[in-house]
């Protein structure tokens, strides 16, 4: 059973969590958020202190209206992203794993969050089991969640039977990335491409997914996310079937 | 009405992007565009020491009996220089609408280097279809 062995990337990620909980102990966030030590005399009553900003994860989860982040300041975010990381990778595919682990990071917790708004609002909430109503699920809800639209296709490979693709005509992330010529093979949504691979092994359907640019005349920047699901899933589709 | 240029120049007053747009205009060499650009800077920052009331932002409009050079400059430097004829009346639109695909195209872009000529698809593409 593939689901016994730990995933290769759960050990990046607790090693990575480890290290940032010693930044974020709470002495050092204190001193960061506290006040100084002399009053100032400019201080007005109505400004609200820094120190009593209510912290973010005191937030309520289920307020998405109030939750969306300027898309022109995670442009910028973005693109610090991939310049901070090319400066520390040996060649393209190195930058899209890069990425790709990064996105998985904000997929794993993007499924928490989306599954646990869908439990409180709907009536019946559902974990998808089936791989197609999963793809769907992803195509819909975590598109909508995270960019705010849905995606704009999923095809199934005419080659090969575990091959699965969706397709956004317009990425709002990688919207502004010009990729010089040559590293044309490079595609910036290797990021949404984990954000996709995180979601599919929270759900249980390992696989491994790539960001291929597919561009069309009226698309320039049309993206589409390869899917290649480990033998497996197919395995239990088949049996589920039945 | 017609738009025959558009130039971007850095801080420093380097030529960081130039392009014609007028069918038939005879082309100047890169090294001539990059010392009109220079030159154009260096006339900028002394207009902006004429004003006789306080400080000044530097020259706007600059009109030739054929042709009229609109400049904006913006908060960090950079100026945006449009090249048109004398009846354009939108130039300073245009020049916004400019600015603005370069703050997205450009400066949004991870492979660009702040300072260095514009080599970037998204922004030419952007361009094409605003200006023609």
């Amino acid at each position: 059973m593939s689901f016994a062995q730990p995933h290769p990337r759960f050990s990046v990620l607790s090693a990575s969590s480890l290290s940032s909980a010693e930044h974020l102990s709470p002495a050092a966030s204190s001193a960061r958020f506290s006040l100084p030590s002399a009053p100032s005399i400019n201080t007005t009553l109505n400004t609200p202190k820094p120190g009593l900003r209510p912290n973010i994860y005191d937030r309520n989860l289920n307020k998405t209206r109030t939750a969306e982040v300027s898309a022109s300041a995670f442009t910028f975010l973005f693109s610090e992203v991939v310049q901070y990381t090319q400066k520390r990778v040996t060649g393209i595919s190195d930058l899209e794993r890069r990425l790709n682990t990064l996105g998985y990071r904000v997929g794993t917790r993007s499924l928490e969050l989306i599954t646990w708004r869908a439990e409180s609002s709907s009536k019946n909430p559902k974990r998808e089991i089936r791989f197609l109503p999963a793809l769907m699920f992803i195509h819909t809800q975590v598109w909508r969640a995270t960019f705010g639209k849905p995606a704009d296709a999923i095809e199934k490979s005419v080659e090969n039977a575990d091959e699965y693709m969706i397709i956004d005509n317009d990425p709002p992330l990688t919207r502004h990335v010009s990729v010089p010529k040559d590293m044309s093979q490079l595609s910036c949504s290797s990021f949404t491409a984990g954000i996709v691979e995180a979601v599919l092994d929270g759900l249980g359907f390992p696989a491994r997914v790539t960001a291929h640019n597919t561009p069309l005349e009226n698309f320039p920047n049309r993206t589409t996310i390869l899917i290649k699901l480990e033998k497996s899933v197919l395995e239990r589709e088949e049996a589920l079937k039945a | 009405m017609a738009i025959f240029g558009l130039w971007v120049i850095n801080k420093a007053g380097g030529l960081v992007y130039e392009r014609n747009f007028g069918d038939g205009l005879p082309r100047l060499t890169s090294n001539e565009y990059l010392v009109l650009a220079g030159t154009l800077h260096g006339i900028h920052a002394i207009t902006s020491r004429l004003s006789p009331i306080g400080p000044s932002s530097g020259a706007q409009v600059i009109e030739g009996e054929t042709f009229k050079m609109t400049i904006l400059l913006t908060a960090t430097g950079t100026k945006f220089v449009l090249l048109t004829s004398l009846a354009e009346s939108t130039a300073d639109v245009v020049l916004q609408k400019v600015y603005e695909v370069y703050a997205d195209a450009v400066m949004k872009n991870p492979f660009h280097t702040p300072e260095m000529p514009i080599r970037s698809e998204g922004f030419d593409r952007r361009i094409t279809a605003l200006l023609g």
